[in-house]
């Protein structure tokens, strides 16, 4: 080792190495044992992995390696953080693709949009339930057309039923109770039944969409898809 | 004596108050590990770091020695246990779903990559186990007082390739089927408790058999007489719950031994 440090500074061409990279001043080669204090060492400002490592791995090798292209210190200097930006790109990315990972592209429930026969297959004045447990919906017909409910109660979320004998929409969670129309009138529930858009389709069929919907307490329900005209 | 003081740096003053609070103070219940005393004091403390040693010799954590196999492993585990945890999340273990819910891992969940993470995490896992025996048998680290350990570790060993085992039959693709089929044929010869092993006719009740194919080893393995729904259904839970239970308990003392035995032996 000692040998190698003498070879080294013998090697070293006068007037010192060549310049560093960005900034730093040139490199001298330290004496052989004075080594690793930082008060000893010259180049501290352009440091960027610590006194004892730099003069330990540059004190007797880097003017040697120098003569090749690449100190070990430049090479440091820019593998270090290239290598640590790599790592933390990679552990974030392995993060960001494990949360994207718990979000499925293809769902197993009904979907949101359906079509649901013709306007003759509905009877006035009647609440058909052939729906509900496919897709939660009810579909009214009444004198004037169709609108479509959404058979979720608005105090807690339950699923109401049609009771045709009461003429009415009872829920079994906490008693909410809502006429034909969807309006509440009885129990916990604090406003009507949703609405969800009722349009006809190209081929005649009506065609019912949950992920649009109309709440009476908005003044919603006057709007043009959430009553089908007939 | 405030005022003889010199005003001290805003990032050093917030320092100050926050290792102070009460919250701090009772995660963190020692200085900083600058001295030997910290030192053993953040190994001690920590329900964690405390089944490992307080000092190891220099020359038993060198790479050339330990290979890291026994770390590596524990990490495969770790990296077993959450892939695995994120597959439950999609995968159910029925007849009708689960080859199509594996298929749809692979084409359509988001990640189509982690039921693979999981099948390469056990390869290696198996082959890391086994180079960590080797290491362990070759530097004689198996001998007294560790000979324990390696009993411990004999058992981890077969735990390892009951979690390969149960787990392959998971995919329920023919492969699946017929290699559980094959490899729980084996538990028909069991001795005594295998219908077609030997000594099984020595239970009995006059003419009346106790052990036969639907009483015996294989049917309390598969819950059946064949590779079906109860198979699938009783791999699934020791592949998820039951071997995983065992081994991460049993991890525990083989980690915790390691530093009851004087830590990692020192080379020959």
């Amino acid at each position: 080792m000692a040998d190698e440090k003498e070879a080294a500074a013998e090697a070293t061409p006068p007037g010192g190495a060549k310049p560093g990279p960005v900034g730093s001043p040139p490199m001298t080669p330290l004496e052989p044992g004075t080594g690793a204090t930082p008060a000893a060492q010259p180049y501290g400002r352009s440091n960027t992995i610590g006194p004892g490592i730099v003069s330990a791995a540059t004190a007797g090798k880097a003017p040697a390696a120098e003569r090749e292209g690449v100190s070990r210190r430049s090479f440091m200097k820019w593998s270090l953080p290239v290598g640590w930006v790599a790592f933390s790109a990679a552990c974030a990315s392995s993060l960001v693709a494990t949360a994207r990972f718990l979000f499925p592209n293809v769902l197993f429930e009904p979907p949101q949009s359906f079509k649901a026969g013709f306007p003759g297959e509905y009877n006035v004045g009647e609440v058909d339930v052939r729906w509900k447990d496919a897709y939660g919906v009810w579909i009214v017909r009444n004198p004037e057309g169709f609108y479509a409910l959404i058979a979720v109660c608005t105090h807690l979320g339950c699923s109401p039923n049609w009771l045709p004998a009461e003429n009415k929409f009872k829920c079994p969670c906490h008693g909410s109770g809502f006429y034909m129309t969807g309006v509440n009138f009885e129990g916990p529930a604090p406003r009507p039944l949703e609405r969800a858009r009722i349009v006809l389709a190209d081929d005649g069929q009506i065609l019912v969409d949950k992920s649009v919907k109309f709440q009476s307490e908005k003044g919603e329900w006057t709007k043009p898809e959430a009553f089908l005209k007939v | 004596m405030a005022t003889a003081k010199p005003p001290q740096p805003f990032l050093s003053r917030t320092w100050d108050y926050i290792t102070e609070t009460q919250i701090w103070r009772s995660i963190f219940r020692h200085g900083m590990p600058a001295n030997n005393r910290n030192r053993v004091l953040v190994v001690m403390s920590n329900v964690f770091l405390h089944l490992h040693p307080v000092k190891i010799r220099k020359s038993g954590i060198r790479l050339k020695f330990t290979w890291c196999m026994g770390g590596l492993t524990f990490f495969l585990f770790l990296v077993e246990t959450f892939t695995g945890l994120l597959l439950m999340f999609y995968y159910r273990p029925t007849v009708a779903y689960a080859y199509m819910d594996i298929i749809d891992l692979a084409e359509q969940v988001p990640l189509g990559i982690m039921r693979e993470i999981h099948r390469w995490g056990a390869h290696a896992m198996v082959i890391t186990v086994w180079l960590h025996m080797f290491r362990v048998f070759m530097t004689g680290s198996y001998k007294p007082p560790r000979e324990f350990n390696w009993n411990v570790g004999v058992i981890l060993l077969v735990l390892t390739l009951l979690l390969s085992f149960t787990g392959y039959l998971l995919p329920w693709d023919q492969l699946a089927i017929w290699a559980i089929t094959v490899g729980s044929n084996m538990a028909r010869a069991t001795p005594v408790l295998g219908h077609e092993g030997p000594g099984s006719q020595l239970l009995a009740l006059g003419d009346v058999k106790m052990v036969h194919a639907g009483s015996d080893a294989r049917f309390a393995l598969l819950g059946g007489r064949f590779v079906g729904e109860g198979a699938l259904l009783r791999f699934y839970v020791l592949h998820c719950v039951g071997i995983p239970l065992v081994a991460g308990i049993l991890m525990a003392v083989h980690f915790w031994r390691v530093r009851k035995d004087g830590g990692i032996s020192g080379p020959l």
